[in-house]
């Protein structure tokens, strides 16, 4: 890799010991994907995907400290992913216990640690920090050292910035240095298309089904998605954007997607359309029976399969703030068709600190209430990972859930049906 | 017995028994389990990989094709060999993914842990590779299967 004299004067040491390993690590990590050089940061804020304290986490603690201690900081403000804990959810005294003692006891530790490094604000805690009301949205053609799945794949395939799918640690590395390795989804060739994939459904596809099949199909490679502007339209809306949140998550959780275009829809598509066709592109059809063998594909690890949901998390990645709008119109309305005041399973919607700030200077802050629905800043996937959350029969719609916990996926029919009905 | 040559991401050299994964290895999900809850076997957690569930890697050579899922993966991966529960060795098929190569230079910049590994061996090495097989690293990359 040809760095610059810059460059190479941080990894010669000329500006400490902690910096030059920074710059090491980055420079292993590019010349992996054979990267020419290292080109700077240019969005405005970085986002981590590291938001947790997790006591057994003690490795990345530990480095943190090192680059705290050489007075190392984030060049870059940053967002972070969304906290592992909120009293608003329901625990039990034991969960309660065992998440404050034994699992995250590192929480208020690590959090003085990223706001000691950059932490944008206090509650700069969530994975959709591209929507407006967190400001955390890069522009097209930004080049990112972001980490978070579903954040990074919505940056590259909705709003065009240029972001490898970096890992934790790496992230704020890039930020530290200024520069992230030329290679991959940065490069105009590792934008183009490996698959095209054609979607030939009677309706509307799931979003999170769509995006698990499409993901378990191409794994890391680029897709390049035809006919679902016919059900999102040709302008990258709210209800489009909304739509490509939840698809995006699940393809990136599911499979290793970093980066989709959707003809006729998103800014490369639009702009390039097919010639964002690699020369040997593979081909993957959807229709309506493979959607169903996909959704039929999913195991299903509660002891008892029939057990009555304790749980249902909807929010994962959070919600928008059309989102939760939505939802509190369709819970309304199919609780008065099953004749029911409230939700017959305790359910959390979760949504960033700042969404929820301004739902709740709305009318359906309130209505939502009403339904016994809690409004929440939590990771759900985060509070899920424990051995007493993984014995709870908890239900989602969220593809990204279920692949990292014990979750049940249904559809979000089947979940209004299951919230207001009491079952299916 | 068998041999493939690689790309050498993580140097080192290595002999242990093989656990083959055929689809991707969700680091997250395979990991965080033994990470959080004392497994030093490192038993894999995630419920979606039908060719590793409930086994342990620890010690072992993985043999995979890439890895897949959260963006916490390579620091995941860095934990792990920090807490010595690491895979002896990762051979991927593929060339190396982001996430795996992040764990992997993570832990051979900032970690005493050497775990060696090596990518691009091919669909050929991990269609004869089998859970259970001998593995022995050379220092130039060279992988024996027997």
């Amino acid at each position: 890799m040809e760095l610059t004299k810059q460059q190479k004067a941080i990894l010669d040491g000329e500006k400490g010991e902690t910096l030059a390993k920074v710059m090491k690590t980055l420079v292993m990590y590019g010349e992996a994907f054979d990267a020419t050089k290292m080109v700077e940061v240019t969005s405005e804020y970085n986002h981590l995907v590291t938001s947790f304290g997790l006591g057994v986490m003690d490795p990345v603690y530990k480095l943190m400290d090192t680059l705290l201690s050489e007075g190392v900081k984030s060049g870059q403000k940053f967002t972070v992913d969304p906290r592992p804990l909120d009293p608003n959810v329901p625990t039990t005294f034991l969960q309660n216990l065992v998440f404050k003692l034994f699992m995250y006891n590192k929480q208020d530790f690590y959090e003085d640690q990223l706001n000691k490094l950059g932490l944008l604000e206090k509650d700069a805690f969530t994975c959709t920090c591209y929507m407006s009301e967190v400001g955390n949205t890069p522009k097209e053609g930004d080049i990112l050292s972001w980490s978070e799945s579903s954040a990074v794949v919505y940056a590259n395939s909705v709003l065009g910035a240029r972001c490898n799918r970096n890992s934790g640690i790496i992230d704020i590395m890039g930020s530290i240095v200024g520069y992230v390795p030329y290679f991959g989804l940065l490069t105009d060739e590792g934008r183009k298309a490996d698959w095209v994939v054609r979607i030939n459904t009677t309706k509307k596809p799931e979003a999170q089904l769509l995006g698990s099949a499409i993901g378990m199909k191409v794994m890391e490679d680029v897709p390049y998605v035809v006919g679902l502007d016919k059900w999102l339209g040709d302008e990258l809306n709210e209800e489009a954007c909304t739509y490509l949140k939840d698809f995006g998550a699940a393809t990136a959780s599911n499979g290793a997607v970093g980066l989709y275009h959707i003809d006729n829809l998103t800014p490369e598509a639009k702009k390039l359309g097919k010639k964002l066709l690699k020369k040997d592109v593979k081909e993957y059809v959807i229709d309506d029976a493979e959607l169903q063998r996909v959704y039929d594909s999913y195991p299903v690890i509660w002891k008892d399969k029939n057990a009555k949901p304790k749980l249902c998390f909807m929010g994962c990645p959070h919600m928008s703030l059309q989102q939760l709008k939505d939802w509190t119109d369709t819970i309304e309305e199919n609780l008065k068709k099953y004749g029911n005041s409230k939700v017959q399973i305790p359910t959390v919607f979760t949504a960033a600190p700042a969404v929820i700030k301004k739902f709740r200077e709305t009318d359906y802050f309130p209505r939502l209430q009403s339904t016994g629905i809690i409004l929440s800043y939590i990771c759900p996937l985060m509070f899920m990972n424990n051995p007493l959350c993984g014995k709870m029969p908890v239900i989602t719609s969220s593809n990204k859930l279920r692949t990292y916990t014990s979750s049940r996926y249904y559809t979000d029919e089947e979940i209004v049906t299951q919230l207001c009905k009491g079952g299916l | 017995m068998k041999q493939f040559k690689g790309r050498i991401i993580a140097p080192g050299t290595c002999t242990a028994e093989a656990v083959v994964t055929h689809g991707g290895f969700n680091t997250l999900a395979s990991l965080q389990k033994a990470l959080q809850f004392g497994d030093k076997t490192a038993k894999v957690s995630d419920q979606n990989n039908p060719d590793l569930y409930g086994k342990p890697i620890a010690g072992k050579a993985l043999c995979l094709p890439q890895t897949i899922g959260s963006t916490t993966g390579g620091l995941v991966l860095y934990c792990a060999c920090e807490m010595k529960r690491n895979p002896a060795c990762m051979l991927f098929a593929n060339k190396i993914d982001s996430l795996a190569c992040a764990g992997s230079v993570l832990a051979s910049v900032w970690s005493d842990t050497r775990m060696p590994v090596i990518d691009e061996l091919g669909d050929e090495f991990l269609n004869y590779v089998k859970d259970g097989d001998k593995i022995t690293i050379c220092e130039d990359g060279t992988v024996t299967v027997e």
